[in-house]
């Protein structure tokens, strides 16, 4: 097949990038371990309440600056609603749903992940500045899905 | 009998395409209806009735909108060009076309019904475990079997050509046509699965749970390449019709031939870009998805190059001279031209909002936020959209046997130039509140007027009231385009008017057979999706939690 010479050049620049672009995000994800969220640990989603750690949602410290946040998301909030942590925490959220689809975000941050029935999704977020951050649910859960929140205050 | 052709198409075909295309234009009216009431609801500027619930008008929209006004449009299209193309269609065909019409019709009714009852708020995806009436899974399964047989005829049709003209090369549109239709059979066999597989049993009461992440997977595994079947029919139109509009030739067979392939090839093993930010599916097959993505910005180049040589090959060959001369030479005032030239000025910046929420980590920025929603109304809502518009300008008249006057051409630009203006407000302020983080299929709320969400109401071009306004801007050129196709239709002068079909360029070159080997692609489409599908969907299945039993929670 016949193809002009700039069309060679266009297609060399446009797949060259590409491989750049790849290379890039490869690295990021699989050396840096920028993950997006993809934990693939089951429960069962009618049995939610009876199963550990979700029988006991809240927060746990695990070390100076390091919480566990375990949180149950159903139509339509989040239990807990409100956590309180000190400024500079690193939280890891554990979320679950006991119904529908929902999501897990945190506008502003990276944290954004969607939460199915029958598995547990995780994510990590550093916060650096003191603040009422807002969680919201940016899956379509029902007829409330627009009241669905909860807030994080991270205090001095 | 003798029957009348209008145009080179064969009548009772033009009918059947024409038929098409007037559901079409009824879909795109009432989902535009839906979206300005969207867009002003989530502006604060007015309030739903208590009778009607947004999450309601939103699968309205969405329905409509995404499969209603794209597959009608799409068949009409094609029917008609692929009568055109290769000479009247036998009866068979013809009928199996009508067969099809009606199945998908009925099927869009019902679906349709179920929504006006309230008993189908769950939106075009329709996820579980929230459970729809089971009449609206046997619509949507009615609809895609009535886009079977409507691409069944049209494959025959082609088969039959080819058997009767041996050894010759297809015409490029019934090429395209066919690659459309396969790339749509073979993306089917994902919804199709899961609605008679999973939600149809389910809903009746027959199992009682469902595997929830399977059915995602299986929607997205048909999801993306939704997106192409609404876009090959708009690449159709510039490969194969531009040209001619503007007094060109098209720049080379194969390569669009080549394009088409790669398009069929690379669209489809690549439904987890929508599944980025899911538990359950492991972070390896995520990546390879994202790899196998990327690819089809390799066919994208290629269109791009070929368009715009194709341009300035017309513009040149008409006298131009100097690096961008041949930019003044293109028919700007004309509408057949203008409005799908827009559309490809659009898929720019659409295409590269593309590429940004494929790529693993900024997905997490922009997942499910309303820059999600900025993006897909650039991409099927502008550059789809305003081809599809151009097409409408002549096919109508060359279908009816009437002519485009000046003076509708006229209100045809102003009509393009309204939607482009209405999309370009409500896209960018959509792209820009994303951005910061605000919710997409999210009726008007402050969220206790939390700091962070009364932001999103604030600011010129940042703001829900700006994205309301552009949607009032889009209902207007909607509500013009209306008007439009029901002057072409019916009060428009008799004339006869040209299907525009260019030839292509005397330099272009041999194009080589091996692109006609359907059996061929097709085998090397499935390779590729059972390497990137089998292992994760086994696990799926295998590793399965315990399903979830319905809900409804409208
Ligand atoms: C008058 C023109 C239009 C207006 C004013 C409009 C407005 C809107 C708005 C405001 C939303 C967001 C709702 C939300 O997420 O809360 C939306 C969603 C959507 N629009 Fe449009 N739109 C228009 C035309 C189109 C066209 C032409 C298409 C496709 C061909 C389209 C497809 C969609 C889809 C698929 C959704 C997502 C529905 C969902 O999330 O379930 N829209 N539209
Ligand atoms: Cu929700
Ligand atoms: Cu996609």
């Amino acid at each position: 097949m016949h193809l002009h010479r700039y069309e060679k050049y266009w297609l060399i620049f446009g797949v060259g990038t590409l491989i750049i672009f790849l290379s890039v995000i490869g690295v990021s994800a699989f050396a840096m371990g920028n993950h997006p969220p993809s934990h693939t640990e089951t429960i069962d989603p009618q049995n939610v309440d009876e199963t550990p750690p979700f029988d006991n949602p809240g927060l746990e410290q695990i070390d100076e600056h390091t919480y566990v946040a375990t949180i149950k998301a159903m139509t339509f909030g989040y239990q807990p609603n409100e956590i309180e942590i000190p400024v500079g925490s690193t939280v890891i959220f554990q979320v679950t749903s006991q119904d529908v689809v929902h999501s897990f975000t945190i506008p502003g941050t990276n944290v954004n992940m969607m939460v199915t029935p029958g598995h547990i999704n995780k994510a990590e977020h550093t916060f650096t500045e003191p603040g009422s951050y807002l969680v919201l649910c940016n899956e379509y859960c029902g007829t409330g899905h627009h009241y669905m929140q909860m807030t994080i205050e991270v205090i001095e | 009998m003798s029957f009348v052709t209008n145009n080179g198409i064969d009548q009772r075909d033009g009918k059947l395409g024409m038929t098409f295309l007037y559901v079409a234009f009824a879909a795109l009216i009432v989902g535009a209806s839906c979206g300005v009431l969207q867009g002003l609801v989530r502006g604060g500027l007015i309030e739903l009735p208590g009778f009607l619930d947004y999450y309601q008008i939103l699968t309205v929209h969405g329905v409509l909108l995404a499969l209603v006004f794209t597959t009608y449009f799409i068949f009409g299209f094609l029917f008609a060009g692929m009568s055109k193309m290769l000479g009247k269609m036998t009866s068979g065909e013809r009928t199996s076309g009508w067969i099809g019409f009606t199945i998908l019709t009925i099927g869009t009714v019902l679906t349709a019904i179920m929504i006006l009852l309230n008993d189908g708020s769950v939106l075009y995806t329709f996820y579980a475990p929230m459970q729809a009436s089971p009449w609206f899974y046997i619509g949507l399964a009615l609809f895609m079997i009535g886009t079977w047989i409507c691409g069944a005829a049209m494959l025959t049709h082609y088969f039959r050509w080819k058997k009767t003209n041996k050894g010759q090369l297809t015409p490029l549109f019934s090429f395209m046509t066919v690659g459309t239709i396969l790339l749509w059979y073979v993306a089917s066999i994902g919804i199709s699965a899961t609605v008679i597989l999973q939600f149809i049993p389910w809903s009746f009461g027959l199992v009682d749970k469902i595997n929830v992440l399977l059915s995602r997977t299986l929607f997205w595994y048909f999801g993306h390449p939704l997106v192409y079947f609404w876009l090959l029919p708009a690449y159709m139109a510039w490969y194969v019709v531009i040209p001619k509009i503007i007094g060109g030739k098209l720049f080379s067979d194969s390569l669009a031939r080549l394009s088409f392939i790669l398009f069929l090839l690379f669209s489809i093993p690549v439904g987890f870009h929508h599944q980025l930010m899911e538990s359950g599916i492991p972070e390896f097959w995520k990546y390879l998805q994202v790899v196998l993505t990327f690819a089809v910005i390799v066919p994208s180049l290629l269109t791009a190059f070929s368009m715009f040589a194709t341009f300035e090959s017309a513009g040149r060959a008409q006298g131009a001279t100097g690096l961008f001369g041949w930019f003044k030479k293109l028919p700007w005032h004309d509408v057949r031209f203008l409005a799908p030239f827009i559309g490809m000025i659009y898929f720019i910046p659409a295409g590269t909002g593309g590429i940004i929420n494929a790529s693993h980590q900024m997905n997490a920025v922009v997942h499910n936020t309303l820059w999600v929603v900025g993006h897909f109304h650039a991409t099927v809502g502008a550059t789809v959209a305003l081809t599809f518009f151009g097409i409408t300008y002549w096919l109508i008249p060359v279908l009816r046997g009437r002519q485009l006057t000046p003076k509708m051409n006229k209100l045809g630009v102003i009509q393009t130039i309204l939607w482009s203006v209405g999309m370009f407000i409500m896209s960018g302020a959509m792209h820009i509140l994303g951005l910061f983080g605000a919710p997409r299929r999210t009726a008007y709320t402050t969220y206790q007027d939390h700091p962070t969400a009364l932001e999103w109401l604030e600011g010129v071009f940042s703001s829900q009231v700006t994205m309301a306004i552009g949607g009032t801007i889009l209902f207007v050129a909607a509500l013009l385009m209306i008007y439009n196709v029901i002057h072409l239709a019916f009060l428009a002068p008799k004339a006869q008017t040209e299907f525009p079909i260019s030839e292509v360029a005397e330099d272009a070159g041999q194009t080589p057979r091996i692109l006609e080997n359907w059996k061929l692609w097709i085998g090397i489409a499935f390779a590729l999706i059972l390497f990137a599908y089998t292992i994760p969907l086994w696990d799926m299945i295998q590793n399965a939690p315990p399903g979830s039993p319905p809900i409804r929670t409208w």
